[in-house]
């Protein structure tokens, strides 16, 4: 039975939970199939996660190990294959905790680099785990900055081999997942010197563990990195290499080929080899990103109808916490986030597919907007998801902190996402960079891909709303949007300009309006959200109970924006003092319209208990029965604590 | 301070490699041994046990800091003479060990709906306990879960029929000699949360649990054997414990913040990456301007939480003074404005740990830096001693009440007297031009009024507001939730005004010139910083212009330039010991990367070359496919 409170929230939805489930998952059919993976891993004892909270580092690396190797096997029962409709929902149904991430990104990295040859050797053997790889990219003293590495691979004409090394204590590969204890093979990016001449960072594989007993092969050092924030069942690890040799041809050489005799040969941009980062970081953004923030709303508004606390009304019974219109204006925002990045997600898998179709033919045009698109939205959606997820953490009170409430671990997976695959602060300044250039070709009258077209049109211009019911309105808050955006880029560029005319060198100027830039930046992807979720709804015609709350969600999403960032939108008068007024009025009458159908609005993301593993945010409500039985499981509780006896007793018992 | 770190006895492995099991045990070794040597030595000044404990604890939370920090002052505090002599001495001397049994499983912050019960009997002059929901269960106090034989309990009081609010009891919860839970008493541990691995939270639930009436706390309210109750003198006693206990989360604000700033500024000065310059080596990262946009805010925001902390502490036993003489009149405003300075330091200071460890890159994230150990153990502070955003609404309960009695002609005194200012101004005609302050950016006094101004309008805002919700013949209660938004904003922008003013005061009193000079620049820049954060608010009532805020901005930049070549050196001034930092990152010689891969070899993966999980599963997988 479900918890009353919960209960009446969904009687009143004001449209089917069913359909919009199945709108979110692209059809009927594939609710489908993704329900069938969901089912069939979570009735597998194996994927359990019950004792997930309880277990120690070890035993977490041994299980999310024990899951992996089961996986290929369920994998194979159920003739689910790496290009059937059910693979896209296996990480959602394992729901974490699982090893081998790294080694499909050293699949990746392989088929996407590397030559026909190489791929027709190291493919078969991967997909049969005959080996596992890792992806050792990072060092302790370079992360993002990729010129910067220090891991060096020389050339030996005479034995046709490159000699891998670590030179210094900070060029040693730290981080990469899977290394620490598990990876027999992995892809190491090292700077190329070929007679004496440096051609800079590329991929080579290496290996590291013998494949007979796992011990480390010569020349290695490789071992666990310890504690981190969270992912306590990765063995992310170190590498260190002294005059380790591979064969020429472990160079990864689609794009770029040492030939025997040493003369170097390229086809195509050098930047390529960062084309597994750009891709990893789009694919990354649903799994570990968008998903796990739309798990904390699910939990954060379920718990806020189960919690009752304090009156609202003298005499009558405490009220649920989502009915404060702070607690609302805690949730909802990020709730109408969730669903922005969900669309959001869509439109940059259409704008890579599109792209990469293009390299596959050689053809490099849309790299820069592909690289500077992914590059921005993986900086603002992780920095938003990772506050997201905090705020739902808190906005749970205290036992938002247990645990049991499954929001520490989301949050602390999420926040590791802000600085993988690309510091934030570095990727906005990449994205900066290429806004920068589109502006200053499209003020040239140059072309520029179409999704930047709007920076040509800069003029000083004032919102038209005249009251608080146009802010309602896509078309009047989009534009606010543009105009924002463009404005900041065109100020930034002016800013720019303006030092190097007057004598500052490029560099310096650059580094002293990289604030602006990031904040330029960010304003774009901003303005390109809001577009698309306007757009997204707006194709929704024949669904109109769905639209229509999508409607309210775009509108909250667009009006929480200007109503956080007030002053961009104040600063050149394009929204008055008095328009500020009506988006605020605006924003805060969209909070109880949208709280009726908070509810149903997260059982739409279909997420099972299991799945979610909180006892706060079961789907029947029953909060306070189940912290309390999932505390008795806490090993804490073996009857006596070992403390007693060795230091309680005697403290309780010493004559002080 | 030397006499901790050197002593063997408190010297550890690493906690970040031991279990939770483990940690508590060194914990609650470390406590035990820490009282011990307390009492050999002789110490017994509040503060310096303080300073003591966080040397043998290093910053962390322990197993016995609800029995220091609330069972024994709630002792001292609340109970009758005969009951500090039945209890006292054997607290002191740790015969009982106690804790602080308030929250529960359905209630926190709001107090009143607290459902365990007390209730009278009087035909064996007991209290009967009881835990008559699963709600109602007792959930969270530290120590309850393992350690203490004793707790407090706060309950609903029940005699001759009639509730009479919640009191607190002293309630025997195991059997001395066995440590074994008594008859009628389930107590356990919660289960792992979000850091605090060293503390055995607890619950605990009582069945027709027996206490006898003497166990009450009665030195203000009180049951008489027969049942008759007898009400407390004032209940606005109760704050002095709230407002101290919330005056010391101020203090932790600035601790933790500044902890993290010395990790990040020391450790950005340490990594190379990238380049500045073409052809000229990698530049420490903390010369981009985007990393000091990220630090030397939080670290001026650092300095300014210490000054507040300090303050609020002196104001307190300031009172605290007048409040034993009788006098109460200063409590409510103090009690407001510590409740919103809690809810605004702490929620500050715990996304600023988060910007520090960001800006760390990703070795932030490992546990060798160290931060990610501070957050878990500040971010908590946000909930505890209060909710922030119920925090945020008692201060504006007090600012509209404030505003409320300027509008009715009766000026108002200490800290909102900016209130005052507001009703003049609206007599005269223009009265959003009558606003306008002269902002000079560069004086700091010049930006308190600033800060003032945005204050008092986003006060007045909310109070308006509030009255037209209430002309909509809405119920008071009603009008309150629909404007709490609006009413948290105001109250935000007080907390932020007050904290400018006292860094801004404070700077007279440095007689240093130097250093004078570079708290000046930290107070600029934390005022700046703020505007540019906020320059809606201050565009919209117009207290600066297009151009200034633009000015604003710049001045902000040119600060981070200024302060640049002290940043360290304004680090250091925080003088933590590496031993109590924790942090490889952030250790005073800078060796960072050698420090690193030493202290990952300790790492309980390393234990052995080839991990177990070889031979039970990736060798029978390799085997197999």
């Amino acid at each position: 039975s479900v918890n009353p409170d919960l209960a009446s929230e969904r009687q009143t939805a004001s449209f089917s939970v069913e359909k919009l489930t199945a709108w979110l998952d692209g059809g009927v059919e594939n609710t489908r199939t993704r329900r069938a993976v969901v089912e069939a891993i979570e009735c597998d004892p194996v994927f359990s996660r019950e004792n997930q909270y309880f277990q120690s580092q070890n035993e977490r690396y041994e299980a999310a190990v024990r899951k992996a190797v089961h996986l290929q096997k369920k994998m194979h029962e159920m003739g689910w294959t790496e290009d059937g409709p059910e693979y896209k929902y296996i990480s959602r149904a394992v729901a974490g905790d699982v090893a081998f991430l790294l080694h499909r990104i050293f699949m990746r990295s392989i088929s996407m680099l590397g030559s026909d040859e190489q791929i027709a050797k190291w493919i078969p053997l991967a997909s049969q785990y005959r080996l596992i790889g890792s992806y050792a990219q990072t060092e302790l003293g370079h992360g993002t900055y990729l010129q910067g590495l220090e891991t060096t691979a020389v050339f030996d004409i005479t034995t046709q081999e490159f000699i891998l090394n670590t030179p210094k204590i900070s060029a040693m590969k730290w981080w990469p997942g899977d290394m620490g204890r598990s990876a027999t093979h992995t892809v190491a990016f090292a700077q190329l010197y070929v007679h004496g001449k440096c051609y800079g960072v590329h991929p080579f594989i290496v290996q590291i563990r013998s494949l007979q007993d796992h011990s480390l092969c010569p020349g290695i050092i490789a071992g666990d990195i310890g504690p981190k924030m969270s992912f306590e069942h990765a063995d992310n690890g170190f590498l260190v290499l002294q005059n380790v040799r591979v064969p020429r041809e472990n160079m990864l050489s689609k794009f770029c080929e040492v030939q025997p005799d040493g003369s170097y040969v390229r086809w195509g941009s050098q930047k390529i080899n960062y084309f597994t980062m750009t891709s990893v970081r789009i694919s990354l953004l649903l799994d570990e990103v968008i998903l796990p923030m739309m798990k904390a709303c699910t939990i954060a508004i379920r718990y806020s109808v189960v919690r009752r606390q304090s009156k609202l009304k003298p005499g009558e019974q405490e009220a649920k916490i989502l009915d404060y219109q702070t607690q609302q204006e805690k949730l909802l925002p990020q709730l109408a986030a969730a669903y922005a990045f969900y669309f959001i997600k869509d439109y940059l898998q259409e704008l890579f597919d599109n792209g990469y179709r293009e390299i596959q033919k050689k053809n490099f045009d849309m790299l820069p907007e592909l690289h500077a698109f992914s590059s921005g939205f993986k900086a603002v959606i992780t920095q938003y998801c990772a506050s997201a997820v905090e705020i739902c953490l808190r906005a749970c009170g205290g036992h938002g902190y247990s645990l049991l409430s499954g929001l520490p671990s989301l949050y602390t997976k999420i926040l590791a996402s802000c600085i993988y695959e690309g510091e934030n602060t570095i990727l906005l300044l990449q994205t900066a960079r290429f806004l920068i250039k589109c502006f200053m070709a499209a003020s040239a009258g140059q072309p520029v891909p179409p999704s930047v077209t709007y920076l040509a049109a800069v003029k000083p211009r004032k919102c038209p709303a005249k009251n608080k019911l146009d802010f309602l309105s896509p078309d009047i808050y989009t534009e606010a949007y543009q105009h924002m955006a463009a404005r900041l880029v065109s100020s930034t560029a002016a800013k720019l300009q303006e030092l190097i005319q007057s004598g500052v060198k490029k560099h310096d100027a650059w580094n002293q309006c990289t604030v602006q830039l990031a904040q330029a930046a960010k304003a774009h992807c901003h303005y390109i959200a809001v577009k698309n979720f306007a757009e997204t709804m707006e194709k929704l015609e024949t669904q109109a109970g769905i639209q229509k709350i999508m409607k309210h969600l775009c509108d909250l999403f667009a009006l929480h924006g200007i109503f956080s960032n007030s002053g961009v939108f104040l600063h050149d008068g394009y929204i008055s003092g008095a328009q500020m007024d009506m988006v605020t009025a605006s924003y805060l009458d969209l909070l109880p319209i949208i709280r009726k159908d908070a509810v149903p609005l997260v059982d739409a993301f279909d997420f099972t208990d299991k799945s979610l593993n909180s006892a706060l945010g079961s789907y029947d409500g029953h909060v306070y029965q189940r912290l309390y039985e999932w505390a008795q499981k806490s090993p804490t509780n073996e009857q006596m604590s070992p403390a007693y006896e060795k230091y309680l007793k005697p403290l309780l018992h010493s004559k002080l | 301070e030397a006499l901790v770190l050197n002593d063997p006895d408190f010297q550890h492995e690493d906690m970040n490699f031991l279990s939770r099991s483990e940690r508590y045990e060194q914990a609650l070794r470390k406590s035990a041994l820490m009282v011990m040597k307390l009492r050999e030595h002789g110490v017994a000044d509040p503060d310096e046990i303080y300073w003591f404990k966080s040397f043998v604890h290093r910053g962390r939370p322990e197993p016995l800091d609800l029995h220091l920090g609330m069972f024994l002052p709630t002792l001292l505090a609340q109970a009758t003479p005969e009951q500090q002599d039945r209890f006292f001495m054997p607290a002191w001397n740790l015969d009982i060990i106690g804790t602080y049994a308030q929250t529960e499983m359905g209630h926190g912050t709001h107090l009143r709906g607290l459902e365990t019960t007390a209730t009278y009997d009087p035909a064996t002059q007991e209290f009967i306990l009881n835990s008559p929901t699963v709600s109602s269960i007792k959930w969270w106090p530290g120590g309850l879960g393992k350690t203490s034989n004793h707790a407090i309990v706060l309950a609903q009081l029940y005699t001759q029929g009639q509730c009479r609010g919640l009191h607190a009891f002293i309630v025997p919860i195991r059997q001395i000699g066995t440590h074994k839970p008594l008859p009628g008493i389930t107590v356990g541990d919660i289960g792992p949360k979000f850091g605090f691995d060293e503390i055995d939270n607890g619950y605990l639930k009582m069945d027709n649990y027996r206490i006898p009436r003497e166990n009450m706390l009665m030195k203000y309210a009180q049951v008489e054997p027969d049942g008759t109750y007898v009400k407390p003198v004032s209940d606005k006693l109760t704050y002095g414990t709230m407002v101290f206990i919330r005056s010391l989360i101020v203090g932790d604000a600035a601790r933790g913040l500044s902890k993290a700033c010395t990790i990040a500024i020391r450790y950005s000065a340490v990594r190379h990456q990238s380049e500045l310059k073409p052809g000229e080596p990698e530049p420490q990262i903390l010369d981009y301007q985007t990393q000091q946009y990220k630090l030397f805010p939080l670290l001026a925001t650092a300095y300014a939480f210490h000054i507040v902390g300090a303050y609020i502490k002196t104001t307190y036993h300031r009172i605290s003074g007048d409040i034993s003489s009788g006098n109460l009149s200063e409590l409510p405003e103090l009690h407001a404005l510590t409740a919103g300075l809690k809810a605004f330091t702490s929620w500050v200071a715990s996304a600023g740990v988060e910007e520090c460890r960001m800006a760390c890159g990703g070795h932030g994230y490992s546990r060798c830096s160290g931060i990610p150990d501070i957050y878990i153990n500040l971010t908590p502070c946000c909930t505890y001693e209060g909710e922030n955003t119920v925090m945020m609404l008692q201060t504006a309960r007090f600012l509209v009440k404030s505003y409320n009695q300027v509008t009715s002609g009766q000026p108002v005194t200490g800290i909102v007297s900016y209130l005052n200012d507001l009703s003049r101004q609206r007599i005269q005609p223009q009265h959003v031009a009558a606003r306008m302050v002269t902002v000079r950016i560069n004086d700091p006094a010049s930006l308190v009024e600033a800060y003032k101004a945005r204050a008092a309008c986003l006060v007045e805002t909310a109070a308006k507001n509030l009255q037209a919700e209430l002309n909509h013949r809405k119920s008071k209660e009603e009008a309150w939730n629909k404007t709490s938004v609006d009413l948290v904003r105001a109250s935000e922008a007080h907390c932020h005004y007050v904290v400018v003013k006292l860094f801004a005061a404070k700077l007279s009193e440095v007689s240093d010139a130097a250093v004078r000079a570079v708290l000046t620049e930290l107070c600029l820049l934390y005022a700046l910083y703020g505007i540019s954060k906020n320059t809606g608010d201050f565009l919209q009532a117009g207290i600066l212009t297009d151009a200034q805020v633009t000015q604003v901005n710049q001045h902000v930049k040119e600060l981070l330039a200024i302060i640049r070549p002290n940043a360290v050196a304004l680090v250091d001034s925080f003088d933590f010991h590496d031993l109590l930092l924790g942090s490889v990152l952030g250790r005073y010689d800078g060796n960072v990367y050698e420090n690193m891969f030493d202290w990952a070899k300790k790492s309980p993966l390393n234990k052995t070359e080839v991990h177990q999980s070889f031979y039970k599963h990736l060798k029978p997988m390799q085997s197999k496919l």
